[in-house]
């Protein structure tokens, strides 16, 4: 079963970003109707995508009525009120455990593995990619259904750990692995890995050597995509934390909202930026992204 | 998978360095071996996501004293609140996903157009990564601070256009959720439909022109066929990313319980009926069904997509 084809894309790093075309700047030759037609879309299309950004950033950003002009000012206010909240940090600081928490874990449960099916068992390769585009067919609120007993069971069984929020992390990294899996896979299929395990092998070198010396080093850029797009979920998660009742930062920013919108619209557009900055950097200054793109343009038409 | 893959001692393993040099009885003794290996990634995946779609399942069959019963499908199909949540996602999910394709495949050309390597493409990525699969409650926020009591948009209407008693319930009903919901199903068509139009090659469109074809008929016969499968498919991955989302939803309505998601997350939370403990299970089970039929049918597609795009 291979839904994988177009879901790769849903990578930024791994998919879309990768391909690009040969035909270089073949938009000069548009007539210019259609260059009309696609000035009006992206007018459009990215009006409407960013209208409500600025508005956040409106929104945030106003102050009170200056009492002598009537007018209202702008301000800082909603931003400098984000350390009024001690509940707000804590959320802050409890999701970004959590996101190292679950980066740590993804990269030491997918990297071994994925390196591991692709030299030495390829059958399974098909296997741990089900496996890992999985969660994209089960709702996370299904998961959460699901996994609520065991929750419930670590609580009371692993002492203090077991019923801290860091336990999200768990659930957080299976709902990070068809990110991750494609971001790495991309990598993966960029190098011969085979060959150059075979190569670090034949030279004395064990696995642990193969793989974190030699590899590793070589899949750098998909390792770093697989980590921002996990960073990234884990500060956006709000479906698992909220039924599970542990306070993350989007929990307490949805609670917040209610009393004092403006803090919880700074908040989430700070979220959103920190968001985008990760995500474009990865876009433009990943290792490894040239390769891939010389690959692209070496695949026959 | 670090214990198995590390501790399998070095100088034995050098011993037989490379596949080539060993024969078939020591690969398939090495093989089990290799297969150890996976053992670990596969208890996690099997112990958080598995076994919890498991419980869901056989749950859905279950009293709460884990007797055996349909009471909570037949619940499922006979209680009109449960009837109606579903069908309100799937209306959500099916409006939104027309919408989000056709705009989001409009752009994706639009952005597929320009210089491959330029800022606008990466910035329009990024962007619709972010808004694509990381938003949930934040793009609440967003449309709260356009369009919500006091959003930049209302206050606009409201002192510039002077229509003082403009009402604004419309975003905390299904109309909003609409709004809201194309604003995470644009980007992520964008991103799931760009490689699509990347493989669209030049040839093609020359060939196209050389036999006289204008940019109509290349659509008309070339390109329209050729992304008809892709298209088809992001629309089905597009519904399915709606009908499963809950976080925006909560954030926008968060008294009642609308959606099936919301009405799952309500049975999970409330002091539920006594006898159905187990409803929100078969709720649960009545999502994976149409998320894996839906699924399913999209595998099928993706199969034939890839014939031509690559």
């Amino acid at each position: 079963m291979s839904f994988t084809g177009e879901l790769g894309a849903a990578a930024p790093e791994g998919g879309a970003l990768v391909a690009r075309p040969k035909g270089a700047g073949k938009g000069n030759r548009a007539p210019a109707s259609q260059r009309a037609v696609r000035i009006a879309v992206l007018f459009v299309v990215l009006g409407y995508l960013i209208v409500p950004l600025f508005a956040m950033l409106e929104f945030s950003t106003r102050g009170d009525v200056d009492p002598v002009t009537k007018q209202a000012t702008r301000s800082l206010q909603s931003y400098a009120a984000i350390f009024d909240h001690p509940n707000l940090i804590d959320g802050i600081v409890t999701s970004l455990q959590i996101a190292a928490l679950t980066v740590i874990g993804m990269l030491i449960l997918l990297v071994p593995t994925m390196v591991w099916t692709v030299v030495r068992v390829p059958r399974m390769r098909r296997v741990v990619e089900f496996l890992c585009l999985l969660p994209l067919a089960i709702p996370a609120i299904v998961i959460v259904v699901g996994i609520a007993p065991i929750y419930r069971f670590m609580g009371q069984h692993l002492g203090a750990f077991g019923a801290s929020a860091l336990t999200l992390a768990f659930i957080d990294i299976i709902l990070v692995l068809p990110y991750s899996y494609r971001a790495i896979d991309s990598s993966l299929r960029s190098i011969d890995t085979a060959t150059l395990a075979d190569a670090a092998r034949s030279l004395g070198a064990g696995w642990p050597r193969t793989i974190f010396q030699v590899i590793v080093p070589n899949i750098r850029g998909g390792i770093l995509s697989a980590s921002v797009l996990a960073i990234a979920l884990v500060l956006g998660e709000y479906t698992i934390s909220s039924l599970l009742s542990f306070n993350t930062v989007q929990v307490v920013i949805l609670l917040l909202g209610k009393r004092d919108a403006f803090v919880s619209v700074a908040v989430s557009l700070l979220a959103l930026v920190f968001a985008f900055v990760l995500l474009f950097a990865i876009s433009r200054f990943a290792p490894g992204a040239d390769r891939r793109t010389e690959r692209t343009a070496e695949e026959p038409a | 998978v670090t214990d198995q893959s590390t501790s399998m001692p070095a100088p034995s393993s050098s011993a037989t360095a490379g596949p080539a040099s060993s024969g078939a009885g020591a690969s398939r003794f090495k093989g089990a071996g290799n297969y150890v290996a996976l053992i670990p990634f596969h208890a996690y995946v099997g112990l958080f996501l598995v076994l919890p779609t498991l419980i869901v399942t056989f749950g859905a069959f279950q009293t709460s004293d884990g007797q055996f019963t349909l009471d909570n499908l037949r619940a499922m199909f006979t209680t009109d609140v449960f009837i109606d949540s579903f069908a309100k996602s799937i209306q959500l999910g099916v409006i939104t996903a027309l919408i989000g394709a056709v705009f989001g495949a409009l752009l994706a050309w639009a952005v597929v157009r320009g210089d491959p390597n330029g800022l606008l493409r990466q910035f329009v990525i990024a962007a619709s990564g972010v808004l694509a699969q990381f938003g949930g409650v934040m793009l609440a926020f967003a449309f709260l601070a356009t369009f919500g009591f006091n959003g930049l948009v209302t206050l606009f209407v409201k002192n510039s256009l002077g229509m003082k008693d403009l009402d604004v319930s419309w975003i905390y009903s299904m109309a909003g959720l609409t709004v809201v919901y194309s604003y995470f199903q644009i980007p992520l068509m964008l991103i799931v439909f760009l490689p699509s139009l990347d493989g669209l090659r030049q040839e093609w469109y020359d060939a196209s022109a050389s036999l006289g074809g204008g940019s109509w008929s290349f659509w008309r016969h070339v390109g329209g066929p050729i992304l008809a499968p892709s298209f088809l498919g992001a629309l089905l991955l597009l519904f399915t990313n709606a009908f499963s989302a809950y976080a925006t939803a909560q954030a926008l309505i968060s008294q009642g319980c609308v959606l099936v998601t919301q009405q799952i997350a309500c049975q999970m939370q409330s002091e539920v009926v006594i006898g159905q403990e187990n409803v929100g299970k078969a709720l649960a089970l009545g999502m994976i069904v149409i998320v894996s039929a839906v699924m399913a049918v999209y595998a099928l597609i993706q199969r034939r997509a890839s014939r031509w795009v690559k």
